[in-house]
């Protein structure tokens, strides 16, 4: 019991670390104005995923093994509803934008 | 008496299967929350622009306290794990130190965006004064308004876990109310990658 609950308190401190670090690589990108252009965004768009991997895994505890399938599968489908309706309104409406310009 | 040892093995055992049950179901909902908040996002992004010659996102974001925003979220997801080592330990008073921590960070989160949300409408930068604007009213308080029940769901938990002790269900609500508390730092990442960083280049 004591093993597993130390085990866990340095899952979360990890998970911390990892946080911190990515959120502080693009606060300081941007603060700092060390890069510009579309860097800066394709910057904030890497660490953001990878932050929410991290929290996903340190903090929700997924993984592959453990996970009932049904979350894991509930969670593909979400994100892949999350892609057809933001990617597809994001298309339609930049384009629409574009052609009125 | 063997078959009363019996039936308390069987409802046991019932009871242990719906609370996996409401596990999944809660999950089933944070999914459907994170569909809502991506639509949220995609109408942030196409509105993000259009400020009605009014006050712009550069105008009127302070990065300085989007860190500390971020850091007292971060800070409380952290709590909140700390609460749930200490549950699966059995130690019900430590559960409760780290649940108060995690709601005082909460509330400390709050308190920093409705600063910011004052600070804005007092300075003619309203949710009515342009699409940007009320998108970004729209999202952030709807994340605002998630944090406001978290904590709200922390009181509870508080009282709970005082009363009724570490039960079975206490348990299984609290690992709920974990998931969703770490879900909600999960959007908030969305919220500053999308909302905040982008604003003030």
């Amino acid at each position: 019991m004591n093993h597993s609950s130390e085990r866990a308190a340095s899952t979360y401190l990890t998970g911390f670390v990892l946080a911190v670090i990515l959120t502080a690589i693009p606060f300081a990108l941007v603060w700092g104005g060390l890069l510009t252009g579309p860097a800066v965004y394709a910057v904030i768009a890497v660490a953001a995923v990878i932050q929410v991997l991290v929290h996903l895994i340190f903090f929700l505890h997924l993984d592959l093994k453990s996970t009932p399938g049904e979350n894991l599968f509930f969670l593909g489908f979400a994100a892949v509803l999350i892609f057809i309706m933001v990617g597809g309104s994001l298309w339609i409406m930049i384009d629409l934008h574009h052609r009125m310009m | 008496m063997t078959d009363m040892s019996t039936t308390a093995d069987v409802l046991e055992h019932e009871e242990a299967k719906s609370l996996e049950a409401r596990e999944f179901g809660f999950w089933v909902y944070l999914m459907t929350d994170a569909v809502i908040f991506a639509l949220l996002f995609a109408s942030y992004v196409v509105l993000s622009n259009n400020s009605a010659a009014g006050p712009t996102s550069k105008d009127l974001f302070d990065l300085g306290h989007t860190a500390g925003e971020t850091a007292l979220l971060l800070l409380s997801s952290l709590t909140f794990g700390f609460a749930t080592i200490a549950m699966s330990a059995g130690q019900a008073g430590r559960v409760v130190q780290w649940l108060i921590v995690s709601m005082v960070l909460g509330l400390g989160f709050l308190a920093m965006e409705l600063i910011e949300f004052h600070g804005m409408i007092a300075a003619g930068a309203g949710p009515g004064t342009s699409g940007f604007l009320s998108a970004f009213f729209t999202l952030v308080g709807t994340h605002g308004l998630h944090v406001t029940f978290g904590a709200i769901g922390i009181c509870v938990m508080i009282g709970q876990v005082l009363v009724k002790g570490l039960t079975l269900p206490v348990r299984s609500r609290l690992i709920r109310l974990g998931l969703f508390w770490h879900f909600l730092d999960i959007v908030w990442i969305g919220i500053f990658s999308v909302v905040y960083l982008p604003g003030v280049m």
